[in-house]
């Protein structure tokens, strides 16, 4: 993934900062409530929501299961279509591709539509360091691009800054990039829209290429399906002459009537709308209508590794809702930075640490990153047990293992940091292992209540500053359990 | 080995063989609740309308003069017609009438004030037009430049009641565009604002015996 985020500090420590923010929490809280209230009613209007869900879990777990034969069959239509495919096989390859591909329409700027996929891969970066201007056109991206700022949230890039906040950064950045915000721009959103609309109106007009992404690719037609709510995803897939569509290859889904689906719990899940605004759907080139070049660039870039894990695959039926991030009480409160990704969020503390390896420090603990409350496997339009991969996750940072990178399969070694937490897992598995050890360790224990101390020695001090050490039992739960059995059997016996 | 044999490789490596294929549930509702054709353009009409939608019930007869009335109250002096549009509903208009030619500039469709076309399709549940353009709705950017949208739909002819009864009805090699009100973002503070990029104004005619 992109060297965007290097640098950053781990969860934890992101985190800590995040918190004692007030106006970010403040901005947070309001925005997360106000959606997920709005959302529970749109979902609630659809009896068989249970049963598109998992209609939609089907479809996707199918795909990931013959991703193979249905991005070739994607990859025919689109050719036939009109357009050409490429592959790229990581970051790196996909951003020089698409610079390619840019530099040969003699362009020196593109418009773009908010894609994860080009964020996750650093395709702005690539790009700039090329010479050629990257303009973001979703008025979230553009507060994010002209604020110098990272997104923060998959749906809502900007959602960590307030109306002030935006109007500051438009009547400051604006003149930079284009069109300057108007004298005397107020903080109204209408006010703050229209500052927007004019200023990237001039660069639609003339733009000569785009770089989209895809929520949909329909693998039986070769459509391509962009949702979007504001008409900079329809300039951006119309007007141009040469459109590049960089998209992940888990977007791919069997039949244009499976769209069905989706187009009923994506909008829903996401916005709480009963439909987004726009949806654009488009099948390769069509004469004298829209672009007259297209390219799809399909991006592995650590998915077949996703892939080949069988509990954290489930990642990939993710459709990008962001549904999880706005119930997550631990989002609500650390904001989308924190994890260090351009996927935030539950689904992000199991999509980045498959995508990147939980090799650096901040990939190790973003499985960490949640209570399991599990308030965002209810919440999901495809049904993935989030929890259950953060704790294989965790399992696997704590304990290393057998792991797929870049297509190899290999051992890694436990992650730095976790001694402790390695050394309380190997000797719960003793104990547990040994149920004789483990009833006579919990009598010895219940004898010894009287010596409780106050605080814990070693690594569990931390723990005891902020909390009182529970008091033990008089006797283990076993002991109790039997005790009641054998009451129960002598009761039974007599009439 | 080009990225393809890779990726391809690295996907067969990751799955186990035999792969059967899966049967996907499909016990999901064809349409939710049961409406005569007159309460599914009802519930078009409120659903289009909750999405700030302005909405025209109109017949045959009195179109001419409801389309001529609305690029008035628009002050319109241009108006985008897609080739196919039928003359009649812009007869009464007075507006000058734009073509839809593969060779305007996105300057000259900016330039124009309103358009008026018909559709493909409207689907009740979810208060959405789409567009497939055919003759009577021209290439996608002419619905989009102009920030005034008027949208002709024949009813009860045109509607649908759900998302699963629209699909099979289009056709997916034609370019589409799905509209559920006017351009809108929430991306401040989540309040809704409408018109960003697209039509600020969206107009919806509702053609049928009234």
């Amino acid at each position: 993934m992109t060297g965007t985020y290097l640098g950053m500090p781990a969860f934890p420590d992101a985190a800590r900062e995040a918190v004692r923010d007030e106006v970010l929490r403040a901005n947070l809280r309001h925005a997360t409530h106000t959606i997920r209230d709005k959302r529970a009613r749109a979902v609630a209007e659809l009896e068989d929501w249970d049963r598109l869900r998992a209609a939609g879990k089907a479809v996707k777990d199918h795909t990931l299961a013959h991703l193979d034969r249905y991005l070739l069959q994607l990859e025919a239509a689109v050719t036939a279509a009109g357009g050409t495919v490429h592959w790229a096989a990581d970051a790196d390859e996909a951003n020089r591709i698409v610079t390619e591909l840019v530099r040969a329409t003699g362009e020196r700027e593109v418009v773009k539509v908010k894609s994860m996929a080009t964020q996750e891969i650093g395709l702005n970066e690539a790009l700039e360091a090329a010479g050629i201007a990257a303009y973001e056109t979703d008025l979230a991206e553009l507060i994010v691009q002209l604020g110098h700022d990272r997104p923060s949230h998959i749906l809502v890039p900007a959602i960590h800054r307030n109306r002030g906040e935006i109007r500051d950064i438009f009547a400051a950045e604006m003149g930079d990039w284009g069109r300057p915000a108007p004298e005397g721009l107020g903080d109204d959103p209408r006010e703050l829209a229209e500052a927007a609309r004019l200023h990237l109106r001039e660069k639609f007009l003339r733009a000569k290429v785009a770089v989209s992404g895809a929520n949909f690719m329909v693998a039986e037609t070769g459509t391509l399906v962009v949702f979007e709510s504001e008409g900079n995803g329809r300039m951006c897939l119309t007007l141009p002459e040469t459109l590049i569509s960089v998209v992940g290859i888990e977007k791919v889904i069997p039949t244009f009537r499976d769209l069905e689906i989706f187009l009923q719990t994506l909008p829903r899940s996401s916005t709480a709308e009963r439909m987004n605004p726009y949806t654009t759907m488009w099948t390769g080139t069509a004469d004298g209508d829209g672009p007259s070049v297209f390219h799809l660039v399909l991006l592995d870039n650590g998915r077949t590794d996703t892939l080949a894990d069988e509990v954290g695959r489930q990642a990939l039926r993710c459709i990008r809702c962001s549904a999880c991030l706005n119930v997550c009480p631990v989002y609500e409160r650390a904001g989308g930075h924190a994890y260090g990704s351009v996927y935030p969020g539950p689904i992000g503390a199991i999509l980045s640490p498959q995508l990147r390896g939980t090799g650096s420090e901040i990939d190790a603990t973003l499985p960490y990153a949640s209570t399991l409350c599990g308030a965002c496997y209810e919440v999901c339009p495809v049904a993935i047990d989030i929890p259950e991969v953060l704790v294989h996750l965790r399992e696997r940072v704590v304990q290393g293992g057998p792991v797929t990178r870049e297509g190899i399969r290999v051992r890694i070694r436990p992650a730095d940091g976790h001694t402790a937490e390695r050394a309380a897992m190997r000797a719960a598995r003793l104990l547990l292992d040994r149920p004789d050890a483990l009833r006579a360790g919990e009598r010895l224990l219940a004898r010894a209540r009287r010596l409780r101390p106050r605080r814990l020695p070693g690594p569990g001090r931390a723990w005891t500053d902020s909390r009182e050490l529970p008091e033990l039992p008089e006797r283990s739960f076993r002991d109790w359990w039997a005790a009641r059995e054998k009451a129960a059997r002598e009761k039974g016996a007599r009439p | 080995m080009s990225a393809k044999e890779q990726i391809l490789a690295r996907i067969r490596r990751a799955l186990p063989e035999p792969r059967p294929d899966a049967d996907i549930p499909r016990d999901y509702l064809q349409a939710h609740g049961a409406r005569t054709p007159a309460e599914t353009v009802d519930l078009l009409a409120a659903n289009l309308a909750e999405y700030r939608a302005k909405v025209h019930r109109v017949d045959e007869d009195g179109i001419a003069v409801l389309l001529a009335r609305l690029l008035a109250e628009r002050g319109a002096s241009s108006v985008l017609v897609p080739p196919g549009l039928p003359p009649h509903w812009l007869a009464a208009a007075d507006p000058t009438r734009i073509h839809d030619r593969e060779a305007s500039t996105p300057y000259e469709l900016d330039a124009v004030d309103s358009v008026v076309t018909g559709c493909a399709l409207a689907i009740a549940e979810t208060g959405t037009i789409v567009l497939d353009g055919g003759p009577e709705q021209g290439r996608r950017r002419i619905t989009l430049v102009p920030d005034h949208h008027i949208c002709v739909v024949r009813v009860p002819a045109q509607v649908v009641d759900s998302v699963p009864q629209a699909l099979p009805l289009l056709d997916p090699t034609r370019p589409l565009t799905w509209i559920s009100g006017p351009s809108a973002t929430s991306d401040i503070e989540l309040d809704r604002v409408e018109g960003v990029h697209g039509p600020r104004t969206l107009e919806v005619i509702l053609l049928g015996a009234q």
